[in-house]
C-alpha cells in the first residue's frame, strides 16, 4: 500500500515567506533554525578548508601568519556558537520536543520565534566582523590579548557573541517550562522518550551557564572601550580571573552540544534494534549527572595557566568523574544492541559512528584531564583531535543521523537510502582520516594554532588535509539528496521505520497542532511489544 | 500581612546601617552580609510567595543559588589555595 | 463580572490546555529567567570577591567616597517600591482594577525615584573624575573628605581604586538598567490595566513582572552592604 500524505499538514497550510517569518509553530521555527545553521556550517567550513589547504605543506606559502589566526578563530566561533551549540537543540529538539511529549506547541511559541530573530542578529554582528577584517584571538578570547593587544574586530564578535546567548537561554528555557507544563496525560517522567531527558539536561546547562559568558564577554567589551584593568595585569586586574569565567560557561558549553546529540542516539539504538533502551533510568540520570558534573570540570582548561596545584587536583579528580555518566551512556548503548533485531539503515550507521567516535574522544579527553600528560598535550593537535572527535565524530554524526531518522517526519518524504548509506561511509572514512593523524602530530608535538611546521610532520598533515576534502564531500552529499527528496523522495507513511515514541503516532508531515486529538499514554517508553 | 514584612525590611536596613559605623573588625562584612541575606529571604518567601509555591518553584530557587555557589566556591578554591605551594 | 468572563477566553493561548496551565508555565518561566539573572550577576559579585580581596585598601577607600545617606535612602524607597508591587499583584488576583493601577502607578514612582537618586549620585561621581576610564583621577587620600577618618590613608594606590570604581558602576549600572526595564514593563501593564485587561482570572503578567521587580530589589539588597557598608571599616 503505498502510503499517502494527510491533504493539509504544517507545510503547505500557508505559503509565502511572511507564513514563515511570523510563525509561531515549533516546527516550521525548528526548520528556519535548519537553515541559518547550514548557512554557518558552510562558512565555518570554508575557514576549516582554507586551514587544510595550508596546512598541506609546512611552509607558510597560501596564508600569512596574521590571516591564518584569523581563519582558525572564526571557524571555531561560527562553528561552535553559531552551529553545534544550536545545531541539535534549536533543530530536532525544536521540531520534536512538543511532538514527543504530546504538546501543541511549546510553552511561549512566540519567545521561541524571538530566540531566532535574536540568533540571526548575534550571527549578523559575527559576520559583520568576518567580512570587515575579522578577529584573531582564538574562539577563546584570552585575555589580555584580546582586551588590550589584538587590533582585529574583536568588539563585533563579542557582541554577536552576546546576542547569541539570549537565544540559546531562551531556547533552554522554554524547554524546561515546556517539559514540566505541557505533557499530555499519562506522559509521567519514566515515560519520557530519552531524547527528552537529555535536552532537559542540556536546557539546565543553558540556563545556567550562558548567562555567565554573557557578563564576561560584557566585562571585555568594558575593558576594551573603557582601558580599565578588569583583566589587564598591568593595571591590576587578573587575567586568568577571565578564564575561570569562560570555562565556566564553555566547558558545560561542551555538554550543551553532546548532550542532546546523545539523546538522538538513544532514540535511534532504541529504534534500530526494536528493542527498550537498556538501563532507561540510569541512562536518564546520566544525562542530568552530566550537566551537574560538568559544571565543576572547568579548572582543567587552566593546568597550565598559573591556576593552583590544589585546584588542579579537584578539578582533575572531577574530570574523572564525569567520565563515569558518559561511559554509563555508551555501555548501556552496546547492551541494548545484545540479542536486538539491529537493521543497519542510516540513522543506525550514523549512530554506530557516534558511539564509536565518541568513546575514542571521552577516552583521549581523560588523557588531558591528567595533569601530568597534560603539560606535555597542552595546545597540541592532540587537544584538537580529542574536542573535534567529540564535537563533529560525536555532536555531528549524530545530528545527521537525527536528521535521516525524523526526515519522513519532518518532510513527509523518504530520503534515497543508497545514496545515503554511501554518505555515512564517506563521513566516516573522511572524519578518521582527518583527525586521526592529529592524534599523533599532537604527540609527537605540533602545537596547535600556527601556519607553519617543521617537515617532518608533513606526511600525517597531508592525511589530515586529504581526510578533510572526503569529509567535505560527505556533508555536501547529504545536503543535496535531502533537498531532491524534498520534491521527488517516495511519500512516507506516519511512522517509516517502524518505531515507538508519539512523533510516529500523529502523520507525517505532522497538522500544525501536532496531534488531531491530545494523545493519552498509557504504555511505557520504547515498548515495541505492545506495538502492533 | 506585606505591610509586617515592609516594616521589618526597614528596620534590618537602619540596623545595617548603624551597625556599620563601628568597626567590629572581620565581622564587619558577616554581620552586613548575614542581615542581606536575611532581608533577600523575606523577600523571596512572603512578596515572591516562594513559601506558598510549587516545591517545583522551589527547586528552582534553590538550584540558582547552588550553581552560583558552585561558580565561587571552586573559583575561590583556586585563588586560595595558590599561597600553599 | 459578566464581562470579566467574556474576556477570559480570549487571554487563553491556543496551545494550553487551561489558564490554571498557562499560569503556572508563565511562573515557571519567569523564575528560571531569574536564575540566569542570578548567574549573570553571580559573574560580577565573584569578580567583586577576587578584587576586593586582592586591594582591601582601596576598595576601603574607594567605598569611603560613596554616600551613605543617598544609597540608604533608596535602599528604603526600593523596599516601599516592592511593597506597592506586592500589593499590585494581590489586587490584580481579587480583581479590583483601581487599586491595581494606584499600586502600579506607586511603583513605577517608587521606581523612577531611586534611578533619580541614582542619576545625581552618579553626577557626583563624573564630577570627581572617579568613573573608571582616561579621566579617572584620585586625590591623595589624605585629603580626600573623610566621613569618619579615613583608615587607608597613605597606602592606596589610585589604580586599584579605579577598580572598585568600574566594579561599583558596573554593578550599579547594570541594576539600573534592570529598573528602567521593570519600569516600563510596569508602563506597560498600567495601560492594560486601565484597559481592563486584568481580571481576577487572568493577571498572570501583573505577577510575573512582580516577580521581575522584588529580583530586582534582593539584587539592591545585596549591592547596598557590598558597596556602601562593609567599606567602612577594615
Amino acid at each position: 500500500m503505498i502510503p499517502k500524505q494527510p491533504r493539509t499538514h504544517y507545510l503547505n497550510i500557508s505559503y509565502g515567506f511572511k507564513s514563515w517569518l511570523f510563525t509561531t509553530d515549533h516546527k516550521r521555527i525548528g526548520l528556519l533554525y535548519l537553515v541559518s545553521i547550514t548557512l554557518f556550517f558552510f562558512v565555518g567550513g570554508a575557514f576549516a578548508t582554507i586551514i587544510r589547504l595550508e596546512l598541506a605543506t609546512p611552509q607558510g606559502d597560501l596564508v600569512q601568519a596574521e590571516t591564518y589566526n584569523k581563519l582558525f578563530t572564526m571557524h571555531g566561533v561560527m562553528m561552535i556558537f553559531f552551529f553545534l551549540i544550536p545545531a541539535v537543540p534549536a533543530v530536532l529538539g525544536n521540531f520534536l520536543i512538543p511532538l514527543m511529549i504530546g504538546a501543541k506547541d511549546v510553552a511561549f511559541p512566540r519567545l521561541n520565534l524571538l530566540s531566532w530573530y535574536i540568533f540571526n542578529l548575534g550571527a549578523l554582528f559575527t559576520i559583520y566582523a568576518v567580512v570587515s577584517g575579522g578577529v584573531d584571538t582564538g574562539w577563546t578570547f584570552y585575555t589580555p590579548y584580546s582586551t588590550t593587544y589584538s587590533n582585529t574586530h574583536v568588539l563585533a564578535t563579542g557582541v554577536g557573541i552576546f546576542i547569541t546567548g539570549f537565544s540559546s537561554i531562551l531556547t533552554g528555557l522554554n524547554f524546561i517550562v515546556t517539559i514540566h507544563m505541557m505533557r499530555a496525560p499519562g506522559m509521567n517522567w519514566f515515560r519520557l522518550p530519552l531524547f527528552v531527558w537529555a535536552h532537559y539536561a542540556t536546557s539546565l546547562i543553558q540556563v545556567l551557564g550562558t548567562p555567565v559568558i554573557a557578563i564576561t564577554v560584557l566585562l571585555l567589551a568594558f575593558e576594551r572601550v573603557v582601558r580599565i584593568g578588569i583583566f589587564d595585569p598591568a593595571l591590576g586586574g587578573d587575567p586568568v580571573l577571565f578564564q575561570h569565567l569562560f570555562w565556566f560557561y564553555s566547558h558545560p558549553a561542551v555538554y550543551i552540544m553532546v548532550l542532546p546529540a546523545m539523546g538522538v542516539v538513544s532514540e535511534l539504538v532504541a529504534a534500530f534494534t526494536r528493542k527498550s533502551i537498556f538501563g532507561y533510568d540510569l541512562v536518564a540520570f546520566a544525562s542530568i549527572a552530566i550537566a551537574v558534573f560538568g559544571f565543576l570540570v572547568w579548572g582543567h582548561h587552566l593546568f597550565v595557566s598559573g591556576q593552583s596545584v590544589y585546584a588542579g587536583m579537584i578539578f582533575s579528580f572531577l574530570s574523572y568523574a564525569v567520565a563515569i555518566p558518559s561511559a554509563v551512556k555508551v555501555f548501556n548503548w552496546t547492551a541494548t544492541l545484545y540479542k536486538g533485531s539491529v537493521s543497519y539503515q542510516t540513522p543506525m550507521l550514523y549512530a554506530f559512528g557516534f558511539i564509536g567516535l565518541f568513546t575514542i574522544g571521552g577516552l583521549t579527553g581523560l588523557f588531558l584531564a591528567a595533569m601530568g600528560l597534560d603539560i606535555h598535550l597542552t595546545d597540541t593537535y592532540f587537544v584538537v583531535a580529542h574536542f573535534h572527535y567529540i564535537m563533529v565524530g560525536g555532536t555531528i554524526m549524530a545530528y545527521l543521523g537525527g536528521l535521516h531518522y525524523w526526515w519522513p517526519k519532518i518532510s513527509g518524504r523518504m530520503y534515497p537510502e543508497g545514496w545515503a548509506k554511501l554518505g555515512a561511509l564517506i563521513v566516516f572514512v573522511g572524519f578518521n582520516l582527518t583527525f586521526f593523524p592529529q592524534f599523533l602530530l599532537g604527540y609527537m608535538g605540533m602545537p596547535r594554532r600556527y601556519h607553519a611546521y617543521p617537515e617532518e610532520f608533513q606526511v600525517l598533515n597531508v592525511m589530515s588535509s586529504a581526510g578533510a576534502s572526503i569529509l567535505a564531500v560527505g556533508y555536501i552529499l547529504p545536503m543535496v539528496y535531502l533537498i531532491w527528496s524534498m520534491r521527488y523522495g517516495p511519500i512516507a507513511s506516519s511512522n517509516p521505520w517502524p518505531a515507538t515514541g508519539l512523533e510516529w503516532q500523529t502523520s507525517s508531515p505532522p497538522p500544525t497542532e501536532n496531534f488531531e486529538e491530545i494523545p493519552v499514554v498509557t504504555w511505557e517508553a520504547y515498548e515495541f511489544a505492545g506495538q502492533e | 500581612m506585606y505591610f509586617a514584612i515592609f516594616f521589618a525590611l526597614i528596620a534590618l536596613t537602619a540596623v545595617t546601617v548603624t551597625i556599620s559605623f563601628f568597626d567590629l573588625g572581620r565581622l564587619n562584612a558577616v554581620v552586613a552580609l548575614t542581615i542581606a541575606v536575611f532581608k533577600a529571604t523575606l523577600v523571596i518567601l512572603y512578596f515572591m510567595h516562594l513559601r506558598y509555591s510549587s516545591r517545583l518553584t522551589q527547586v528552582v530557587v534553590a538550584a540558582g543559588v547552588g550553581w552560583l555557589f558552585i561558580m565561587i566556591a571552586l573559583t575561590l578554591s583556586d585563588y586560595l589555595t595558590r599561597s600553599w605551594l | 463580572m459578566a464581562e470579566n468572563h467574556a474576556m477570559t477566553p480570549h487571554a487563553l493561548a491556543h496551545h494550553f490546555d487551561s489558564l490554571d496551565q498557562q499560569r503556572e508555565a508563565g511562573t515557571l518561566g519567569m523564575w528560571v529567567f531569574l536564575i540566569t539573572e542570578i548567574m549573570f550577576f553571580g559573574g560580577l559579585f565573584l569578580t567583586y570577591i577576587l578584587y576586593r580581596s586582592k586591594f582591601p585598601h582601596e576598595f576601603v577607600a574607594g567605598s569611603h567616597a560613596l554616600d551613605i545617606r543617598l544609597g540608604a535612602f533608596n535602599t528604603a524607597v526600593l523596599i516601599g517600591s516592592s511593597l506597592t508591587m506586592a500589593l499590585a499583584v494581590y489586587y490584580s488576583q481579587v480583581g479590583s482594577r483601581r487599586l491595581l493601577v494606584t499600586y502600579l502607578t506607586l511603583t513605577m514612582l517608587l521606581g523612577l525615584v531611586f534611578l533619580g537618586v541614582k542619576g545625581i549620585e552618579y553626577t557626583e561621581k563624573f564630577e570627581h573624575h572617579h568613573f573608571p576610564g582616561a579621566d579617572f583621577q584620585w586625590e591623595d587620600p589624605a585629603q580626600a573628605p573623610a566621613l569618619d577618618g579615613n583608615p587607608g590613608a597613605g597606602k592606596v594606590d589610585g589604580r586599584h581604586v579605579e577598580m572598585f570604581y568600574w566594579i561599583y558602576f558596573a554593578m550599579t549600572g547594570l541594576h539600573a538598567l534592570h529598573m528602567i526595564i521593570g519600569a516600563g514593563l510596569i508602563a506597560v501593564l498600567i495601560v492594560l490595566a486601565v484597559r481592563g485587561r486584568f481580571t481576577a482570572e487572568y493577571h498572570m503578567p501583573v505577577e510575573i513582572t512582580g516577580l521581575y521587580w522584588h529580583f530586582v530589589d534582593i539584587v539592591w539588597i545585596f549591592l547596598f552592604p557590598l558597596l556602601y557598608l562593609i567599606g567602612r571599616h577594615e
